[in-house]
This record gives structure tokens, sequence and C-alpha cells, in this order.
């Protein structure tokens, strides 16, 4: 793990993590799925680094066990 | 107007004439567009070839239509391309559509300085009947025989051997070397037991030609989920004589027989041409593979073509891959017939074209994975990308309906080099040479059939096996080839690929790089 920042970084995680049910509040579990897909695109795009992305795309694979 | 099939005359073949034939230095099985245009490249080369093929008129139904600038390019070499250019349709833009919201538009050629387009639209058979009559005009070095069927293949250390069956009987003929130009479903491929590994996709398309008189403008138009095929991709290209190409997915579950049927296809062509008349030219369904040899030479067995490789045909890379393989083979086999390369020639032409039908594999199974995604999470993405297109830039460019067949760049190998960092990264070894203007003419023009040392704003040392040609470097090709240097020399192979460049070599730098791309 190199690119990947796996360290705390994001200010105000409790609020991240509220708005974040909350844009998928209502939805069912296949748009809240399709909802995810679309987020995930938007956040590969952003952070433009393939190795990261790599990187992340293994760490949640492992971590799921 | 639909094409008028002529039959090919069957000949007696010599041997049924009760005259022994000599063992011939190539023989090609298959007079599809790949084995014709390989015969053409051998005659051009003096190296003279038989080809069989067990059947007498062209490609029936118009499969093979989006011929690509790089395959043009070998055509022209070849002497067919301009009659190809003034049939076709010419034709660069494409754009994609989901629901019926345009969100994906692409220009092939935004560069000017090509003598070639970036893509026509003609019909294989067209393709096949010019590349026949160009094989007549080689009468003493291209021996034709139709209704020549082969059914069985001995391999021996120095040549091979086919049967062949005919109308009249069959027949023995031995060949220095054999050439498997006999398509996807490869009889000898099969007579070999050679693996064909790859992947079949799980889904059919209905593909119809229909004549129509419309107009249309000469573009690619391709939709995902369109109103009039909900849930399903449909693709619309245009072709001379007023014939149409309409490719309509229908799911794994469609019956193929049913499908075909025209009560069947009436009413969802009607749909998508919002009914202007038109008439069924040709219909077929198809589901697609993309699948390659693990080797393409075998000892004098080399596989050529679909025989080796097919793909599936959205981004139309097969038959263009085909022709890539014909320009690569080609000079090589004749170089390793007239005894001025060794036989490790060959074993480049499996290496490089091998890289070549994986990029194109690469290619058309993401594409087909988009059009056709598989249930779960396959789909959810590929409906992510397309929900995005319509509101961020980024997502439109992942709209994948066939990214379009593109030259091969050959990796680094030993038969490649030595490469010069300073000049332009797009004619680097192993790449196609990029056309340019050239005083009245073009570039690729100017190269001829054999090696060039091209000296460009310079003298190119005077070397035994290769022509030299001093060009002044202007425009397009100042840019493509020089870049900031003020003058270079670049090594060309017969194959128009980029063997090895140079600031200021010596001849020995030259002769030793020629060595290298020789095999030797
Ligand atoms: C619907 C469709 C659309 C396509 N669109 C495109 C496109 O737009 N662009 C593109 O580049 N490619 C396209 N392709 C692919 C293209 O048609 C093939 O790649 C091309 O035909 C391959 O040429 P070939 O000469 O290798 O094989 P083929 O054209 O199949 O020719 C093989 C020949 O060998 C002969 N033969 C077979 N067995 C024997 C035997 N035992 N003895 C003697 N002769 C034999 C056959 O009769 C045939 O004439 C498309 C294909 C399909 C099906």
């Amino acid at each position: 793990m190199a690119a990947l920042v796996t360290a705390p970084n994001l200010p105000d995680h409790d609020g991240f993590y509220a708005e974040l049910l909350a844009a998928h509040k209502g939805l069912t579990e296949a748009e809240s799925a399709a909802m995810n897909a679309r987020l995930v695109l938007i956040l590969a795009n952003h952070v433009g680094d393939r190795e990261a992305l790599r990187e992340a795309l293994a760490l949640a694979r492992k971590a799921g066990g | 107007m639909p094409y008028d099939y002529q039959e090919f005359p069957y000949v007696t073949p010599p041997p049924l004439r009760g005259m022994t034939e000599g063992r011939k230095p190539a023989v090609i099985v298959g007079a599809g567009p790949i084995g014709l245009a390989l015969a053409v490249d051998l005659a051009l080369r003096g190296v003279p070839s038989v080809v069989l093929d067990d059947n007498n008129v062209v490609s029936v139904g118009s499969r093979a239509i989006c011929w690509a600038k790089r395959s043009l390019e070998i055509l022209d070499r070849l002497g067919v391309a301009e009659r190809m250019v003034a049939k076709g349709v010419t034709w660069k833009i494409g754009r994609t559509r989901h629901r019926d919201e345009e969100v994906f538009r692409f220009d092939l050629l935004p560069e000017g300085g090509h003598k070639m387009p970036a893509f026509i639209n003609l019909q294989q058979y067209y393709v096949e009947q010019y590349l026949v009559e160009r094989c007549r005009d080689f009468p003493d070095l291209i021996d034709l025989r139709f209704r020549n069927r082969v059914t069985a293949v001995e391999r021996f250390d120095d040549h091979a051997v086919a049967t062949v069956e005919t109308p009249e009987g069959s027949y023995r003929i031995e060949a220095d070397w054999l050439l498997a130009c006999d398509g996807a479903g490869s009889p000898i491929r099969r007579m070999m037991g050679l693996d064909f590994a790859g992947e079949l996709f799980e889904e059919r398309f209905l593909i119809a030609d229909i004549v129509m008189k419309a107009d249309f403008p000469s573009e690619r138009w391709f939709w995902f989920e369109p109103t009039f095929h909900p849930g399903q991709s449909a693709l619309l290209h245009k072709q001379p004589d007023d014939i149409y190409r309409i490719d309509l997915q229908l799911g794994w579950d469609a019956d193929p027989e049913e499908e075909k049927k025209p009560e069947k296809v009436i009413p969802r062509i009607e749909k998508v041409v919002e009914g202007r008349p038109f008439t069924l030219d040709w219909v077929s369904v198809y589901t697609f593979q993309c699948r390659r040899l693990e080797r393409f030479a075998h000892g004098r067995v080399v596989f050529v073509g679909d025989s080796a490789h097919v793909v599936s045909p959205f981004g139309a890379r097969g038959g263009n891959g085909g022709l890539q393989d014909v320009d690569n083979i080609g000079w090589k086999l004749a170089a390793v017939l007239k005894g001025e390369a060794g036989a490790a020639l060959i074993e480049s032409y499996d290496a490089e074209r091998r890289h070549g039908a994986d990029e194109n594999i690469l290619n058309s199974t993401r594409a087909t994975k988009f059009m056709t995604p598989a249930p779960g999470i396959e789909r959810t993405f590929r409906d992510a990308v397309l929900a995005l297109a319509a509101h961020a830039p980024f997502a439109r460019g992942m709209v994948n309906s066939g990214r379009l067949s593109l030259p091969c760049a050959y990796p680094p190998s030993p038969f490649l080099g030595p490469d010069e960092s300073a000049l332009p990264a797009g004619t680097a070894p192993g790449r196609p040479c990029p056309d340019a203007p050239v005083g009245n003419g073009w570039l690729l023009a100017r190269l001829g059939g054999g090696f060039t040392l091209l000296g460009l704003d310079c003298d190119p040392p005077e070397i035994e096996g290769a022509a030299s040609l001093r060009l002044d470097a202007e425009g397009w090709l100042r840019r493509r080839y020089l870049g900031e240097a003020a003058s270079a020399v670049y090594l060309i192979r017969p194959d128009q690929h980029i063997a090895a460049r140079w600031l200021a070599p010596t001849a020995e730098d030259c002769a030793a790089a020629l060595a290298v791309a020789k095999g030797l």
C-alpha cells in the first residue's frame, strides 16, 4: 500500500457518514446499488490515480473476508 | 440494388489433367479477403502461389463492411484501395445515443495529412471481387483454384502436403509453406487438433442489410436502449448501393431460426427506419466469440486471418486485423523463400501478430461486455456509466460501443531497434508509418516494396538490401517524423512498420539494424 491513503483523511467523518446514508434515503436496494455504482465511478474519476484505485479495489475485496 | 454474384469458373487442376506438379513455394487455403490479399502481396514480391477455395463465389451476404485506414493503406500497396474508396462510403463520425439522447460522439480522423480516410464502409463481397480481379493481373504468379477443398494436411520438417477434393476427383499438392486462410471455422485447425481458446458471449444479434432510399448522413449510429428497441442495443451503418446495415441485440433466449423470418424482422426494422420503405437484402443471427490459437505458426503451416483469431464485430477488428497479418507475413515469407532471411523471421510473425490479436480481443471483449453486460453487477455498472454520461463529461468516454480498429504497434522485440527517444512517439520502432503528403503524392507510396532507409533533411547511408530515400521534411512529414529534431534516419520494413531510427547513424548502424529486422 503506497498510493492509497488509509490513514484518517476525512474531516468530520461522522458528518459524511450521515450524508451518505441520507443520500440513499428512500431508495430500494436496487436503486441504492445503482447509486453506489455511479458514486464509485464519480469518485474513481476524481481520484484519477490508477495505482491508488487498484489498492482500493484490493482493500475493499479483502475487507469483505 | 443487391449484388450480382458471379460464379468463378472451376478449371481442372494440372494433376487431374495428368500433369505432375512440383512442390509449390506457397499454397494458400481459402480465398476470403485474407487469402486473396496474401496471394497479391506475395505476387508483388515475385513469389508464386496456389490459392485453393472450396467455394466459387465471393462472400455471400455482406459480412465485413468497415475497413480502417491502415487496412486501406495496406490494400493501396496491393493495388485495390483506390477502387474501394471510390465505391465505398467514407465516414469518420460516430454518434452514440442512450435512450434517444446523444451521449458520446467521436471523430476518427481529427488530423489531416493522410491519403486514406479513417474508415470506409464497403461490403465484403466487393472487396473480395476486387481482390480476385487484382489476382488476375498476375496470371503467371497466382493460380486461383475454385471448388478445390482441402480435406487433409500432412506436415513434414521442410514442407506440408494437402489433399484436395474437386468435382472431378482428388489430388495432392506439396508446399514449402501452407498458409491456412480458411476462416473462423478453419478445417485445417481442426485437422491439426489445435485448441481455439477464448470466450463465447451469451448474446444474439440480428444483422440485416436492407435496401432503402434515405438521406441519412455517412455516420455510425449506435443506440443503447433506444425507444424503438427497448432495453437492447442497435447499430446503423450506411453502405454503397443504398444499402444499410442494421444490428439489433436480441438477447440470449431469442430463437435464431424464428428471428430470421421476414415476418419477425420487418416490423423490427420498420421501427428503426421510422416507416421509410425498404426491402430486405440479407439477414442473419449471430452469436459472437473472441478466440485465438495459442500459436499461429506451426512449422510449415501458418495460420493467417480468422483461422488464427476471431473477435466480435463491434470495433471492426476481424478483417482489419487479418489484413495486418497479411502485411506482416507477406514480406517475411518472401524473404525466407528467397533465402534472404532465416526461418526465425516466421517466429516474429507469430509473436507480433499474436500481440495484435490480443489487442483486438481485449478491445472487442471490453466493448462486447459493455454492450451486452451480464445481469447483475456488470449491468449495474454499465447502466451507471450511461446514466452519468448525460451529466458528466468523464463518463462519456467510458461509453463503449466498440473502439474501432487502430493499427497495431509492435512491442519491443529482438527484431526491432534501436530507437532514438528525441524523435516523436508516434513513429517509434514497431509502429506503422503514419502517412504524410510528399510533393504531389504521399509518403507511403514512396516507400516501395522492400526495406527503406529514409533520410529526412539528410542523406541516408547507402547499404545493401535497403533502398535509400531522402526527403525534405515539411509540414506533416516534419511534424510526424522529426518533431524538434533537425534531421533523422528511419529504417522502414516492407510492411511499412518502423524498424529503427537514429539522428545520425553510420552505414554500419543501419546494416546492423537491417540484419536484426530480417532475423539474421
Ligand atoms: C456480421 C459480421 C460483420 C463483420 N464486420 C466486419 C467489419 O466491419 N470489419 C472487419 O474488418 N471485419 C468484419 N467481420 C469479420 C470479417 O468478415 C472476417 O474477419 C473476414 O471474413 C476474415 O477473412 P478470412 O479470409 O480470414 O476468412 P473467410 O472470409 O471466412 O474466408 C475463408 C475462406 O476459406 C474457404 N475455405 C474454408 N475451408 C476450406 C477448405 N477446407 N478448403 C478450401 N477452402 C476453404 C472458405 O470458403 C472461404 O472462402 C465481420 C464478420 C461478421 C460475421
